[in-house]
């Protein structure tokens, strides 16, 4: 973990590097910054609770999203291609699956932070906290109680670790009694945390 | 390349603490698990901190069961790894 750095002196170092990089006239004075605000600026859990209200309301959409998230989403007019380059996206459905167990799907970044900005924005504080990443692979029930989701023991619970280059998101289970609703208004009911999966819809 | 793992597959992580940057988690060294699917080809990040460039590798995602990896918990963890981490574990 990061732990051991100083956040301050890490600081310290990335201004000094980008100072030499636009001394150099590599990188434009704030261009760093420029392309972070452009990028985050895509971003919003609104975009994940479409996806979802979709894959509520449409179960082919929701085959193809579990299958192949970033060919789906950008029936949507979304994609993970904000950054550098594009992000393999990986969603999780909360639900019973196929052999009859309910399962529910937690998303945490134990080795920094990383997180599907272009689909939920900039992540929570509590998200990069240390005590969230080291604790919730270890005792995932105890962490979702704290956030006031208890799980029945029946509930079998898989915490997705993105060690690598994927980005997670969680597909929530359609609240009950909603089969009314309209699919904006089944956007409006889906919060950032169900989408990583530290609360329900 | 041929992939190495197909989904199903039982794996266990390298378990050696390698000097320099890596991304398999300290808590998921030497510990069996089994191949969900593959997650992709990227550069190996050790290789890429090092400042040099490197070949796209197979990254797999792979689930432990949390009483392989902490001794306790009747939960699973999924940690997507990169193929050079993992050898086949015969059963």
């Amino acid at each position: 973990m990061s732990g051991a750095h100083a956040s301050s002196t890490i600081s310290a170092e990335v201004r000094h590097v980008e100072s030499l990089l636009e001394a150099r006239g590599l990188l434009d004075p704030g261009e760093i910054d420029t392309r972070i605000d452009e990028f985050a600026a895509k971003g919003s859990p609104a975009n994940g609770a479409r996806i979802v209200a979709r894959a509520w309301t449409d179960p082919a959409f929701a085959e193809r999203l579990l299958a192949d998230a970033n060919a789906a989403i950008r029936e949507l007019g979304l994609s993970m291609a904000g950054g550098i380059q594009e992000q393999r996206l990986k969603v999780v459905a909360n639900g019973v699956g196929a052999d009859g167990t309910e399962e529910h799907h937690v998303v945490v970044c134990t080795l920094c932070s990383c997180y599907p900005i272009a689909l939920l924005g900039p992540s929570p504080t509590w998200y990069k906290s240390e005590a969230y990443r080291s604790r919730v692979v270890r005792d995932p029930r105890a962490v979702l109680r704290e956030f006031g989701l208890v799980l029945p023991e029946s509930v079998a619970i898989s915490v997705w670790d993105a060690s690598a280059e994927s980005r997670y998101m969680v597909l929530p289970r359609r609240p009950d009694g909603t089969d009314g609703l309209s699919e904006e208004q089944l956007a409006g009911l889906v919060t950032r945390k169900g989408l990583i999966g530290t609360a329900a819809v | 390349m041929a992939d190495r793992f197909a989904p199903g597959d039982r794996v266990r992580t390298r378990s050696v603490d390698v000097a320099g940057h890596t991304r398999l988690p300290g808590y998921a060294r030497g510990a069996v698990g089994t191949v969900v699917e593959l997650a992709g080809r990227h550069p190996l990040a050790d290789v890429r901190a090092r400042g040099r460039d490197a070949e796209p590798h197979a990254v797999y995602h792979v689930r432990f069961a949390a009483a392989e990896l902490f001794g306790a918990g009747d939960h699973s963890v999924v940690v997507e790894l990169w193929e050079d981490y993992l050898v086949e574990e015969r059963a």
